[in-house]
């Protein structure tokens, strides 16, 4: 997937992540502010980089301002800001 | 030897002691004494001025001083009463609050400044605690349950040198209450359970009042042999921040869930029959466990003899439908269960020693059979953590938790499996505030735990029908859908030391990284 804008996806209600990402030039770099950065900083790291990876996206800048939302949530707001970065509508939602 | 009335007396008689020949003096130190010659109304007990105030009652560096928490994030007596101790060049001061709120962020200026020492309290919150858990203080705070700063005040552990006591109502004698049953009400609080405590036992007791009223304002809650001085002062606190309207019930689907649920339990607990009583708190859960109550009542006709506690205006509601008899009221939390205080005949204000103490005189939570409290952590031994949160940082208080969890029958912890992406069950809790040995069942959306430890319970709630799990296997539910929180991070740095009832320190609470 190549990355041609800047995106977002999420809100920022309790549960959710907003997630702001566009194209990059130093491998996946993550900036997260999380009000459960303590317990779950790591994990949410780990999550991000993971559907990034999965998306075949090598450089990418990404803001999360997390809400305590799960995995799964983190995930999809990811997928979907990448989408919309991407220009693509050519979504493969679970695979 | 003979008297000023010229009766002979003998230097003493053996039995009695030296006798003293009446002098037409009057003695004993009150601030009576100088005016006596020309007696006044209005004594020079009552002052203008919280300076003079403060002056006479021999206030030294070191002391300590006290406040109650009646007012709760509408307090001003804390902050006005240090301002003007920082003012008048007071230093290294210990503060005994029966607690403290957002609204005391300014005391961390104070700490920095010197003038504040040290810290006893129930709970912190916001600023304060935040600077606390920081490693703000040379020495820890240390952390007291209500019955246990009250013992601790009783038995002359806590010794308070001057306690400073706002009061929305005393005449000029200091007859207290915390209503006013003349004139300007706005800024009632109902019971000063809290303190009636410190009045009882300081060394000297100020009282703070906007409420000036004609003598005598009884009955009274805090009785004029226990105070000092009165200060005329132009507020005592915001209204908002004491006690608001009615409470409403919630429409949180998972809270009135866990409510339900736990008003089963109770009714299966075998405790919920004629003449029983109960503590339930102020949280949504809580306040709907007594509607649910209520329902039941009606439908086996019965009545509770007593409720305790924080008294709220479902409590109120109950007790004025003739379903409580009695209220005994440490604490109000809001107008309903403040106009109850002052109006019901049966809605008694108790001290917080009566109310939770822990010494072997015994006090009302002994004798309560059920108890619903919250928890912002329970671990898989059941020991419970109302203090910090679960990032490490000091942000509640224990209140009468451990007091009412160790006092009844039935000791019943409601709280949801999971709070955003926080699970509420851990192997550990952060802070053991208080112990699982006092606590019974876990009621969570997700399904009731019974501790081991009470296998008449599991007998009876399994012949009621009503399901039980294991403690560790909600613990994985939750963290099948959140995952597993890292441990939080602590320094080295003693920031909190938490007692236990009877003052042996239960858990330390360290600086978060």
């Amino acid at each position: 997937m190549e990355l041609v804008k800047t995106a977002a996806a999420g809100t920022l209600e309790s549960s959710d992540v907003m997630v702001t990402l566009g194209p990059g030039n130093a491998g996946i770099e993550i900036e997260l502010t999380s009000t459960v950065e303590k317990q779950f900083g790591k994990q949410i790291r780990k999550v991000v980089e993971e559907t990034v990876c999965k998306a075949n996206v090598k450089n990418v800048r990404i803001q999360l301002n997390d809400r305590g939302a799960l995995d799964c949530t983190i995930r999809a707001r990811v997928e979907a800001a990448l989408y919309r970065a991407a220009g693509s509508t050519d979504y493969k939602w679970g695979e | 030897m003979k008297n000023i009335l010229g009766v002979d007396l003998p230097e003493r008689i053996e039995g009695v002691g030296p006798l003293r020949p009446y002098d037409g003096k009057r003695f004993g130190g009150t601030p009576f004494e100088a005016g006596l010659k020309a007696p006044v109304k209005e004594t020079r007990k009552l002052l203008d001025s919280l300076e003079e105030a403060i002056r006479l009652s021999g206030l030294k560096d070191g002391m300590t001083i006290s406040f109650h928490h009646h007012f709760r994030n509408g307090d001003y007596i804390v902050n006005m009463v240090v301002d003007k101790l920082a003012e008048m060049g007071f230093r290294d001061l210990a503060i005994a609050a029966s607690s403290l709120s957002d609204c005391h962020a300014p005391l961390i200026g104070h700490i920095r400044n010197g003038v504040i020492r040290r810290i006893e309290t129930s709970g912190m919150r916001g600023e304060l605690a935040n600077a606390v858990s920081n490693g703000l203080m040379d020495t820890p705070a240390v952390f007291r349950s209500h019955g246990g700063r009250a013992w601790a005040i009783a038995n002359g552990s806590l010794k308070i040198d001057v306690a400073f006591l706002g009061v929305p109502s005393s005449d000029p004698a200091g007859n207290a209450n915390g209503f006013s049953r003349e004139g300007d009400n706005s800024t009632a609080c109902g019971s000063l359970g809290y303190a009636m405590v410190d009045a009882h036992y300081a060394q000297k007791t100020i009282l703070l009042t906007n409420n000036v009223v004609s003598y005598p304002n009884t009955p009274c809650q805090i009785p004029q042999t226990d105070v000092d001085y009165v200060v005329r002062v132009d507020e005592i606190g915001n209204p908002k921040g004491i006690a608001s309207g009615a409470t409403r019930f919630t429409t949180n689907p998972k809270e009135l869930m866990i409510a339900e649920k736990t008003a089963a339990v109770m009714e299966a607990s075998g405790y919920l029959k004629d003449g029983f009583s109960f503590q339930t708190g102020t949280g949504g859960a809580s306040l709907a466990v007594t509607r649910f109550l209520r329902d039941k009542m009606l439908e086996e006709g019965i009545t509770a003899n007593f409720a305790l506690g924080g008294i709220t205006g479902a409590i109120v509601k109950l007790h004025e439908e003739g379903l409580i008899k009695k209220l005994l009221d440490v604490q109000d939390f809001d107008l309903d269960a403040v106009r109850s205080a002052q109006e019901n005949p049966f809605h008694t204000v108790v001290s917080a020693h009566h109310y939770a103490g822990p010494g072997l005189e015994g006090s009302a939570v002994d004798s309560v059979d059920m108890v619903v409290l919250s928890a912002l952590e329970i671990d898989t031994d059941f020991n419970v953590n109302v203090l910090t949160g679960s990032d490490g940082v000091i942000r509640g208080a224990i209140g009468g938790h451990p007091d009412t969890a160790a006092g009844s029958s039935l000791t019943i912890i409601t709280a949801p499996l999971i709070r955003g992406r926080i699970p509420t069950i851990l192997d550990r809790v952060n802070t053991v505030v208080t112990p699982g040995v006092s606590v019974d069942v876990l009621v969570t959306e997700a399904g009731v735990a019974v501790n081991p430890a009470r296998r008449d319970l599991i007998g009876r709630l399994a012949a009621a029908g009503i399901e039980t799990t294991p403690i560790e296997v909600l613990k994985e539910r939750a963290e099948a859908v959140v995952g597993k929180p890292e441990p939080v991070e602590y320094g080295d740095k003693v920031v909190g030391v938490v007692t236990y009832r009877d003052g042996t320190v239960i858990d330390l609470i360290r600086n978060v990284k």
